[in-house]
């Protein structure tokens, strides 16, 4: 009974060769490696992998079908919860999630239930006839329109779209896929390769996706509702606008909000010569903030060519980016100070950043987020020499919604107010994701969107 | 695809476009803006809305040739070709279009414009005359052959004032000048809104503050998404930090850090002008 294979070890370019570039880090694994992986799941009779997936994936079937070397039908089972499976198994923290779950975690390794999924979807897009569709009901007639093409957006788009439903997503940019377009990087989630196949395989559902529309500017929900024809709305618009420190100098010429910096390199794609917009990492760049936007950032600057160095004000073992994120980023280079929180960003006679003054941090006792308080240890400031200084410290949802649709109410956060199935205080609007919870991850936005969809099919199908 | 219908240059280096985007023409009030990237490999390019026809569906903006961006995006592109993305209205329109008709009926509004900010006056302007609001326009240039929209603004304000540096045309000197020099014949306003460079809007204000006339300046400062999202825009107004994307662009002109303003328009300076001389300029 005892599993006596080893975790099948994922290949991944060079640290130092993948340092100066924007290629994936990880290769993800071949069929052999795949179906060798897939063979040491025990298919538990109760399998808590499944409880601890946020959208429900029915992993040991389709895993058992990737041991069976049948990754066609492995696709459909994934794709009865997960309309974003590549994109899931590369940037969903597994290890507190399905893996975290895993039995055989208890005494080793778990399955890599993440790589699997990822081998799985990347299969289905490297196949010349293109990926298998998933069943679509006959149009019902209804429209539903979807506020935002990020995770949650798309997820409840599909469900919704397979289900029958006319849908019309509006996306403010100029491109789909909200975060995972504009904050997550190349080298995590390649753009063209994989995530614009995946967000086509939305659009073949029939979901339209309409960029450059910004609601509550170029129209509003109501609009859509009283005059376009919409029966519901489901407002996924993410946590988009960035936190800064209020500490001095903080307005400095080289300071960044880890936002503008990576949508920059990545939206934009200033890292490539041959796009338009300007981006700085500087010779040396500290990253301030510990979560997996601050590696993000880091590693990004690493790659524009500058010493990088993450600030963070607890300890390594409160990191909250993923143990992947942290473990890759230090393999390439990335510094780490941490116990370590900025006070000051100096500035040179021209109002550029040329160094930040930091206080060394001890922890105190547990806050309300179970986490240690950092303290501060006073008389240890200290100067680090840098010349850019990217602020990562979290991000809010945007106040546009709640402002111009009636009755919508968002609470003190400016988060808008739903319940877990995403009704909100309008009855035909419904929310989901960072826009009701706050920054949080991929995966648990694609949830909430599914959870929504279904929300909105019921509160149709009762009118 | 957003179809430009209309390229004029208005003067050797401002070229005035006209483009189909009928959700945003339907939707633009004045005072906001609107981003266009013109191709793939473009830069998203924040502009203010200089007119909109809500029944042909068509925006217009004014374009200065300043960096290989704006360049590319008026040479490279005729009436008839498309930019791949135009979004708008963006930011808030000015503060006067929630102000009741009795409100308006207080005020005697003079505007400050120079350069490229002379375009963006005349929505405002309009508004204002078209709503029974006194409406004085000093537009300043460093001369005649830079002056542009002085026939659109002519015919939507009680009195145009042309200023030259070189004296060519008008009051000799600079706009702010003549908003004195009018102050000191007996003229009173009750508003000053400022649009031009940085420069202009920071002594507009400082001038304004001298005569005692509250003043709203547009911020044109460095932006990506104009959401909210970038933070790019942030800018001190009366000691708080503020995007002028989202919580502008226009501000009130005694209350902003001016230095600090224009230092950060130069953050990407250094890039800019590698950027132009990959465009051959």
């Amino acid at each position: 009974m005892a599993n006596k294979i080893p975790r099948v070890p994922v290949r991944e370019q060079d640290p130092k060769v993948r340092a100066r570039n924007f290629e994936e880090v990880s290769y993800g694994y071949n069929k052999e490696e795949a179906m060798l992986e897939a063979s040491r799941c025990l298919n538990c009779k109760k399998p808590l992998c499944v409880t601890g997936c946020p959208v429900n994936i029915q992993i040991p079937d389709f895993i058992t079908r990737v041991a069976e070397g049948d990754f066609d039908a492995a696709a459909a089972v994934i794709a009865k919860d997960n309309s974003l499976p590549a994109v899931c198994g590369r940037v969903c923290p597994q290890e507190t999630q399905c893996e975290g779950k895993c039995v055989l975690g208890i005494k080793g390794e778990p399955v890599a239930i993440g790589k699997l999924e990822r081998f799985v979807a990347d299969y289905q897009y490297s196949k010349k006839e293109g990926a298998t569709m998933p069943e679509i009901a006959a149009p019902n007639g209804h429209k539903v329109a979807v506020i935002g093409s990020g995770p949650a957006g798309l997820a409840c788009a599909s469900d919704l779209a397979k289900w029958g439903y006319k849908v019309h997503v509006f996306e403010a940019l100029h491109k789909a896929g909200g975060v995972l377009v504009y904050g997550i990087p190349e080298f995590r989630l390649p753009k063209d390769k994989v995530l614009q196949k995946e967000i086509d395989e939305v659009t073949k559902l029939g979901v339209t996706i309409e960029t450059d529309v910004i609601i509550g500017r170029t129209t509003d929900i109501d609009t859509l509702i009283d005059k376009e024809g919409y029966e519901a709305v489901f407002v996924g618009t993410g946590a988009g606008l960035p936190r800064f420190m209020n500490i001095p100098g903080e307005n400095l010429n080289g300071v960044f909000s880890a936002n503008e910096f990576l949508t920059r390199n990545n939206l934009m794609k200033a890292f490539d010569p041959e796009y338009m917009t300007p981006i700085r990492a500087g010779k040396k760049a500290c990253i301030v903030g510990g979560g997996n936007v601050a590696m993000d950032a880091a590693r990004t600057a690493l790659r524009l060519g500058a010493d990088s160095t993450i600030v963070y004000r607890r300890s390594e073992e409160e990191l909250p980016a993923r143990k992947e994120e942290v473990h890759h980023a230090k393999e390439e280079g990335i510094h780490f100070e941490l116990l370590t929180n900025p006070v000051e960003i100096l500035g040179d006679e021209n109002g550029c950043v040329k160094g930040m003054k930091c206080i060394r941090m001890k922890l105190g006792e547990p806050d309300e987020s179970g986490r240690c308080r950092p303290v501060e240890i006073p008389g240890s400031e200290f100067v680090i020499d840098c010349d850019t200084v990217i602020m990562s410290i979290g991000t809010s949802p945007n106040p546009l919604i709640a402002t111009t649709t009636r009755g919508l109410e968002s609470n003190k956060r400016g988060c808008i107010v739903a319940d877990e199935h995403g009704a909100t205080t309008r009855e035909e609007i419904f929310a989901g994701g960072d826009a009701v919870t706050g920054a949080a991850t991929v995966i648990l936005a694609m949830g909430a969107g599914r959870k929504a969809a279904k929300a909105i099919d019921e509160y149709i199908k009762s009118k | 695809m957003f179809e430009i219908l209309e390229k004029t240059m208005l003067n050797p280096t401002i070229a005035k476009i006209v483009i189909k985007a009928p959700r945003i023409a339907k939707a633009a009030l004045p005072g906001q803006f609107l981003i266009i990237r013109d191709d793939e490999q473009g830069e998203r390019i924040p502009l203010t809305i200089s007119d909109s026809d809500p029944v042909k569906g068509t925006v217009t903006v004014v374009i200065q040739l300043i960096g290989a961006s704006s360049h590319k995006m008026v040479e490279q592109f005729e009436a008839g070709d498309s930019y791949a993305n135009v979004v708008g209205p963006l930011g808030n329109p000015s503060d006067f279009v929630h102000m009741s008709p009795e409100e308006l009926k207080e005020h005697r509004y003079v505007f400050i414009a120079g350069g490229l900010g002379t375009a963006p006056v005349y929505p405002q302007a309009k508004w204002l005359y078209e709503h029974g609001v006194a409406v004085d326009v000093i537009i300043g240039a460093r001369m005649k052959e830079l002056l542009i929209y002085t026939e659109e603004l002519a015919s939507v304000c009680d009195n145009l004032y042309l200023c030259t540096d070189d004296g060519s045309v008008g009051f000799k000197g600079v706009g702010t000048a003549k908003l004195e020099a009018l102050a000191a014949e007996g003229k009173k306003y009750t508003r000053c809104v400022a649009i031009g460079p940085m420069i202009m809007m920071k002594f507009a204000s400082l001038t304004c503050q001298k005569l005692n006339i509250p003043i709203m300046v547009s911020m044109n400062s460095l932006m990506v998404d104009g959401t909210g999202m970038c933070g790019a825009c942030r800018v001190s107004v009366g000691g708080q930090t503020k995007f002028s994307c989202v919580d502008g662009p226009e501000f009130d002109g005694a209350l902003i850090d001016w230095d600090e303003a224009m230092r950060r328009s130069r953050q990407y300076q250094p890039e800019e002008a590698a950027s132009m001389e990959r465009y051959g300029k």
